[in-house]
Order: structure tokens, then sequence, then C-alpha cells
């Protein structure tokens, strides 16, 4: 790594110097860049849009538009953080672009079932792995967490399956903390309930 | 604590963000109340199977295909 100026005691996270050998026209730092998020900006733009070749589209354009825009990232968030929100933004706009009867934000459909106490509680297989075979667990995956609206599926797939801390999912959404905790409940619950009725233990009312 | 009031913090409890009088009420509603117990484990079940199974990945062809597309417009810039 290289040897670069430290702000007190906090260390200056890697992607500090490569974003600034791009913005100096070094195309070999911009390319690593790329190469350590693609897949996660494209997983993250495959979730939102549930479509495969706008989400390739989506990956290209990202890093397009982060490129010409590097100056004017200053910082303040990771730039992973930083491409995620120039991702997520691309990605509700192919949604609303392609669904053009409905709108489509981060706002739809999250006003409704404000803390809906849940109503399946069964146990559930310990080990969905070996109920299903990986291929079929992974169709059950996509339809399952297809069927949430974008703004949850989108706070799920940032916070849960991507790992960005609240903080960062919040600076990636331009939500606050509290709004990205509450989506996040939400979406973690209804998502929950749906892959029940797959994931129930086989004794009781087992697998649909 | 009713399972309303557990629900309110489930959130800030996965992420380990309560203070220790406020873990210990939740942790004895959670030896009391089942629901809420399995709520707990199928939750947590629910975002390790997401985590574990990756269901959209690029491919390594259309990958290299992305990241050259992407530089040649780049170095096209300069
Ligand atoms: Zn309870």
């Amino acid at each position: 790594m290289p040897v670069i100026e430290q702000t007190g005691t906090e260390e200056v996270h890697p992607d500090v110097a490569l974003v600034e050998a791009s913005r100096n026209g070094d195309t070999a730092a911009f390319e690593k860049l790329v190469r350590q998020y693609d897949r996660q900006i494209f997983r993250t733009a495959q979730h939102i849009t549930q479509n495969r070749e706008d989400a390739e589209d989506i990956t290209q354009d990202v890093f397009m538009k982060a490129y010409n825009k590097l100056d004017q990232f200053q910082g303040n968030s990771k730039f992973s953080t930083w491409l995620t929100r120039i991702a997520v933004n691309e990605s509700l706009m192919r949604l609303r672009k392609r669904k053009t009867s409905r709108t489509v934000s981060m706002d739809q459909d999250v006003q409704t079932d404000e803390g809906s106490i849940p109503r399946d509680f069964a146990d559930w297989t310990p080990d969905p792995e070996q109920q299903y075979g990986t291929s079929e667990l992974g169709g059950i995956l996509q339809r399952t967490i297809a069927g949430l609206s974008p703004g949850f599926r989108t706070v799920f797939t940032l916070r849960d399956i991507e790992n960005l801390s609240t903080e960062e999912t919040a600076q990636a959404l331009g939500l606050s903390v509290p709004a990205v905790k509450s989506r996040l409940l939400r979406a973690r619950l209804q998502l929950r309930e749906r892959l029940s009725r797959y994931m129930k233990r086989k004794d009781g009312s087992a697998k649909p | 604590m009713t399972c309303t009031d557990f629900l309110a913090r489930m959130t800030d409890y996965f992420d380990g963000e309560v203070e220790p009088e406020l873990l210990a009420e939740i942790q004895s509603h959670l030896c009391e109340c089942h629901h809420c117990e399995v709520l707990v484990d199928t939750t947590r079940q629910t975002i390790r199977v997401y985590r574990d199974h990756q269901v959209y990945e690029l491919t390594d062809e259309i990958r290299e295909r992305t990241v050259s597309r992407i530089m040649s417009a780049c170095t096209g810039k300069h």
C-alpha cells in the first residue's frame, strides 16, 4: 500500500490514493478501482432493477460517470459509498423508465405497515442448502427479494448483502440514519415472512 | 418489555447498539418469549442465506468486456 498522509490517528483509506492518481491521469489506478468494485456495483444494480442487461449497462455508466466526476469526490464518504450512490440513482432512473405507469422512488411503499408484528413464527430448517439444491435455493432467493418494493430491497441489499454500515447506507441513499434503520427493519421482516414458507421445518406444515 | 417494544429495538440489537441495561431487558424477553426468539433466529437466517448465496454475479467474460469498455471510454478522454 502506498504511504499517504495521515490525518490524526485515523488511517486514510487506500482508495484515496488511487482516486488521487486517477485524477492525475493514471488510468491503471482507475482500473484497480473498477476491478475492486465492479461486482458490487453490478449486484446492487441488478437487485434494484431486477434486470441483467440494465445492470450491465449501469455498471459501465457508473464508472464512466465516476471518472468524469472524480473532482467532485470530496472524501467525506468512502469512494465505494460514493460509487454506490451513483449506482442507486442510475438504477432507480432505469426502473422509472421501464415502469412508466408507476412512480419509483426510495419512498415507494415504505409508508405502509409501520411496526406491523410478524405473523409467522415457525422454526426454520437449519440447513436450507440441504433441503434445496444450490440452484433451486438461488431461484427462491431471487424471487423472494424481487417481491419487495424497490426501496426495501435497496436498503436490504446495501446493508445486509453488501455489508455497508448503517451510516454508509444512509449516505448512499441520501436518507437519515433513523430512516435507514426503520426501512431496514421492515425490509428484513418482509423478506423473512416471505422466505418463511420455503424455510419452515419439514415436520409441521412443511414446504409448499 | 412487550413484543412491540422488542421489535422497535431489534435493528439496534442486531447492530450491537443497545445500552447494557436495555440489553438485559431484551435478553430476558427473548428467554421468555418463544415468538421473538424465533423471530431473531429466522431473521438472522434470512440475512445469512442472502449473504452466503450471491444471487447475481458478473461472469468473467462479461466482466472483462465491461472493464475494457469502461477503460477505453475513460482513456479516450485523455
Ligand atoms: Zn416477544
